[in-house]
């Protein structure tokens, strides 16, 4: 009834959101919930059996056996099933209507995906409905710098800010190997080649350095109490360029062959910022100690492979091998139709390396949300963590595993027992 | 298929910026790769010598239900023996390997592959999925492009996949005919258990390709056109089959009267193809999405008079019912295919099921070629969905075996069939079940791919 009521309310407020059934508010403040009779895996301190979740705003107050919570709380009997962490899918292109690449030049670092951002897209509620909590929407591949991400969470049914990761840090993407060299190369343009590709990006690199002195030189000036100085021109290709070498953006490289992810380190330190994580990454098994060491970690397929040259030494052991020489790794979708069962991705690395359940479902959780740069947010069923969780009827690391209800900050988004779409805040044919 | 590149998900599709020189140097590169035959399909092993018992592990049969601590017994390629550890006498001499705590199930069998028909996706030089110069191309048979000796086929057949359709891809209303392989054998021939065994005939709307601005229309770029360029191939294949009757019956009137011979009518390798079918001598795999296009394609299937299965059908749940009245299999999925803008994530998903509740026989395909390892994902993904677990495995043997007419041979643990065998930690439809030993015809595979041998060189 309440909610009947701030729909209306949003719906003269806004009818442009509230039209397709978006656009309402989340819950307020003072909510308070307690998951009892739950198989918690927390993905960092093990499994509790006949566990509970108190959540208290939003956030996880506290987890274990016995948790105290209010009489007031309201009560989700898990029935005994499991309880995650929301998933975090580190590399997805969902919600963009395609506007994933502006292939138009290799270099194009101020291309914001947040002006793209398409919050009403379905493939966010099938994503949710498969578990996802939170997604890193990146550029395409087209362009060796393609331009700066979002985090959103799956809140469906929400507008669009509110699908927005609250200050999460700000990632760009890179790309190397054959799409660059392709899109351009097939134009007869510069890049072409590998050598092609490394040469644009690092010009680009070195322009930004220029225009970073520019900027130096003339803050100098006014600090020296110059009044003739004069601003230079804004641009803002060179301002976010300027950013990856000042270290406010996470650096995400789509790369394949060890050779590249070697260069890409290499060129990384000639400019002196860091690497986030290596995406795709199919060859990381070939030189884990490289990535290790400078403590990149890699957003990986479990077993996709073949569908390009540069893809032809992907193996499906790839995951484990770069995990156990200390790599941080994710497996990711990169794929609509992927997010929606990141579960099962995750157990293939228990059957090709032997990876245990905590890793495994580390690597769709706590390192994905590394990657992300909100591992301090999400990730792991942890007090003070928000509380996004999922309720899996069936094992979640197995082909057995669906979600029942998602909820994201202690609000629940998804409930498979409902009829229709089983959403909670997108109503259909609003 | 949708035959595009993109940038964004990166497996989502396969190039075709036309050939280019560096491919070339791509191809021998690649070929010299193959060149190590412990990583390629072929495996040319001797015809099993010694009998093989598998003790001790629980043995899914699929026709005659599990047995826990049961036995297997395979001899001269052959299964000779399936039962309780009790009952079944292992022959002296035989190679006893102690399968406890182990599952003990039939080959599987994937019902659409390209298996051997591409081996990079990206790089067309290797690829030889369907020809698209014409939408009608009966006279294609992907016998003649299977490829033995492909990196992928170890790949799929470690994870207990035995058996195989090899199709053209989709793309055009006839692409060409179908084979069913064997993954393991001496050579292309040995692999391939049956040359033409059935022909894809699409009707899903992606075959329109000539669809774009007016300016570039050529025929056929409706559904109407393609409807009727198919019907009237089928015509032109029963005209021509009248013209040889005539021709037969001139030419005995002429040995008779002992006059000369009439000409002979020109040879149509089109119509040939086509005969075996419209005298329903071979299945036609029907493929449809949506309620209109199936009901369409059936409706010329019936005009026909064709034997048809069919396949996708991912969208056709407003007529499921209609589906069970025709009374024959369906190919299901993918069903990881996205559902409809406005439909409930999960109604793909439960196609098999719905179509089990209606009692129409489904059978599960990979549609891939890299993928085919997955096959049994899909199988068990289903039952979560409502289809029961034990539907879900004949969906992936012995159905599979009845509709391409080798059940005789495949599909289930039956003393008398191949010995087409796996042996795996678990249940075989789980994700995380990992495979432990293959025998094709009662000869164990190695477990090595171009895969495993990567692993172990950087494992050293």
């Amino acid at each position: 009834m309440q909610r009947a009521l701030r729909t209306a309310v949003l719906l003269c407020l806004g009818a442009a959101a509230a039209t397709a059934g978006f656009g309402q508010a989340p819950a307020p403040k003072g909510s308070e919930v307690v998951i009892t009779n739950a198989i918690v895996m927390t993905a960092t301190h093990g499994n509790i059996k006949n566990g509970s979740i108190y959540i208290k705003d939003g956030k996880i107050a506290a987890v274990g056996e016995n948790v105290k919570a209010p009489a007031s709380a309201t009560v989700i009997d898990a029935g005994g099933k499991y309880v995650t962490p929301g998933i975090v899918d580190s590399h997805s292109h969902i919600a963009l209507d395609d506007d994933v690449n502006e292939a138009t030049s290799p270099i194009t670092p101020q291309m914001m995906m947040k002006d793209a951002f398409d919050y009403q897209d379905k493939a966010i509620y099938r994503a949710l409905a498969g578990g996802v909590t939170t997604s890193l929407l990146l550029h395409g591949s087209a362009n060796m710098i393609g331009g700066q991400a979002i985090v959103i969470k799956h809140k469906y049914g929400l507008g669009r800010d509110e699908l927005l990761f609250p200050n999460a840090p700000r990632s760009i993407k890179f790309a190397s190997g054959e799409n660059p060299k392709r899109v351009y190369g097939g134009r007869e343009q510069l890049p072409s080649t590998r050598m092609g590709n490394f040469a644009v990006q690092r010009e680009a690199l070195v322009q930004a350095q220029d225009y970073m002195r520019e900027w130096d030189t003339y803050n100098e000036k006014v600090k020296r109490g110059d009044k003739d100085a004069i601003a230079p021109k804004r641009d803002l290709k060179m301002e976010a360029l300027a950013d990856v070498l000042r270290g406010k953006l996470m650096v995400q490289i789509h790369c394949y062959r060890a050779d590249e992810f070697l260069t890409e380190i290499a060129m990384a330190k000639e400019f002196g910022y860091k690497i986030r994580a290596f995406h795709h990454a199919l060859e990381a098994y070939k030189v884990p100690e490289a990535l290790a060491v400078e403590n990149i970690g890699i957003a990986t397929f479990a077993d996709w492979w073949g569908y390009k040259q540069e893809a032809w030494d992907a193996i499906p052991w790839n995951a484990v091998m770069a995990m156990r020489k200390g790599v941080k790794v994710a497996i990711k979708s990169d794929s609509e139709d992927y997010t929606r069962r990141l579960n099962q991705e995750a157990a293939k690395t228990i059957r090709y390396g032997g990876a245990t359940e905590e890793e495994a479902l580390k690597m769709i959780t706590l390192n994905a949300a590394w990657i992300v740069g909100v591992d301090d947010r999400v990730g792991s069923i942890d007090v003070g963590k928000d509380a996004d969780l999922v309720i899996w009827d069936g094992y979640p690391l197995s082909s057995y595993g669906i979600p029942e209800k998602v909820m994201i900050d202690g609000e629940v988004y998804f409930d498979r027992s409902l009829p229709g779409l089983g959403t909670t805040h997108y109503r259909e044919g609003q | 298929m949708k035959r595009q590149w993109t940038v964004g998900g990166e497996q989502g599709g396969v190039s075709s910026l036309g050939a280019r020189s560096s491919r070339l140097a791509v191809r021998s590169k690649f070929l010299a790769l193959l060149g190590t035959t412990i990583l390629v399909g072929v495996v040319a092993l001797a015809a099993q010598e010694k009998p093989i018992a598998l003790k001790g592990g629980k043995v899914l049969t699929v026709t005659h239900g599990a047995i826990e601590n049961g036995v297997v017994v395979m001899q001269g390629g052959k299964i000779t023996a399936v039962g309780a550890a009790s009952s079944v006498n292992v022959p002296s001499g035989a190679q006893v390997i102690d399968v406890t705590g182990m599952t003990v199930y039939p080959g599987l069998i994937d019902s659409e592959t390209n298996l051997g028909l591409t081996e990079i996706s990206a790089e067309q030089s290797t690829n030889d999925l369907v020809e698209m110069s014409d939408e009608i191309m009966p006279h294609m048979h992907t016998a003649d492009a299977f490829h033995a000796e492909s990196a992928l086929i170890p790949v799929a057949r470690m994870n207990g996949i035995t058996n195989a359709v090899v199709a053209p891809s989709s793309g055009d209303t006839l692409p060409g005919q179908d084979s069913f392989i064997q993954l393991s054998g001496a050579s292309a021939v040995d692999m391939l258990m049956v040359r033409d065994l059935a022909m894809p005939l699409n009707f899903t709307g992606d075959e329109r390709r000539n669809k774009g601005p007016f300016s570039q229309h050529k025929f056929p770029s409706t559904r109407m056109g393609l409807a009727s360029q198919l019907r009237q191939a089928l015509l032109d294949a029963l005209d021509y089959k009248t013209k040889w009757a005539d021709y037969d019956r001139k030419k005995s009137d002429a040995a008779r009267d002992k006059k000369p011979e009439p000409p002979a009518p020109k040879r149509d390798l089109k119509a040939e193809a086509l005969l075996p079918y419209l005298e329903g001598k071979k299945t036609i795999v029907l493929a449809a999405n949506s309620p209109s296009d199936l009901e369409t394609a059936v409706s010329l299937a019936n005009e026909f008079k064709l034997k048809f299965v069919l396949n996708h059908i991912s969208h056709s749940q407003p007529v499921l019912d209609y589906v069970a009245t025709l009374k024959v299999p369906v190919i299901v999925g993918p069903i990881y295919e996205a559902p409809k803008e406005d439909e409930r994530y999960d109604t793909v998903y439960s196609l098999p099921a719905q179509l089990y509740k209606r009692g129409v026989k489904v059978i599960f395909a990979s549609y891939s070629s890299h993928n085919v390892r997955n096959l049994p994902d899909a199988a068990g993904y289903a039952t979560v969905f409502g289809l029961p677990s034990d539907e879900a495995l004949k969906a992936i043997t012995i159905s599979p075996a009845e509709v391409w007419g080798v059940a005789d041979k495949l599909g289930s643990l039956d003393a008398g069939k191949m010995a087409n065998v796996v042996v795996a930690n678990g249940d075989p439809l789980d994700v995380k079940t990992d495979v432990k030993r293959v025998f094709i015809e009662g000869k164990e595979i190695p477990m090595t791919s171009r895969q495993t041998w990567l692993r172990d060189q950087y494992s050293k």
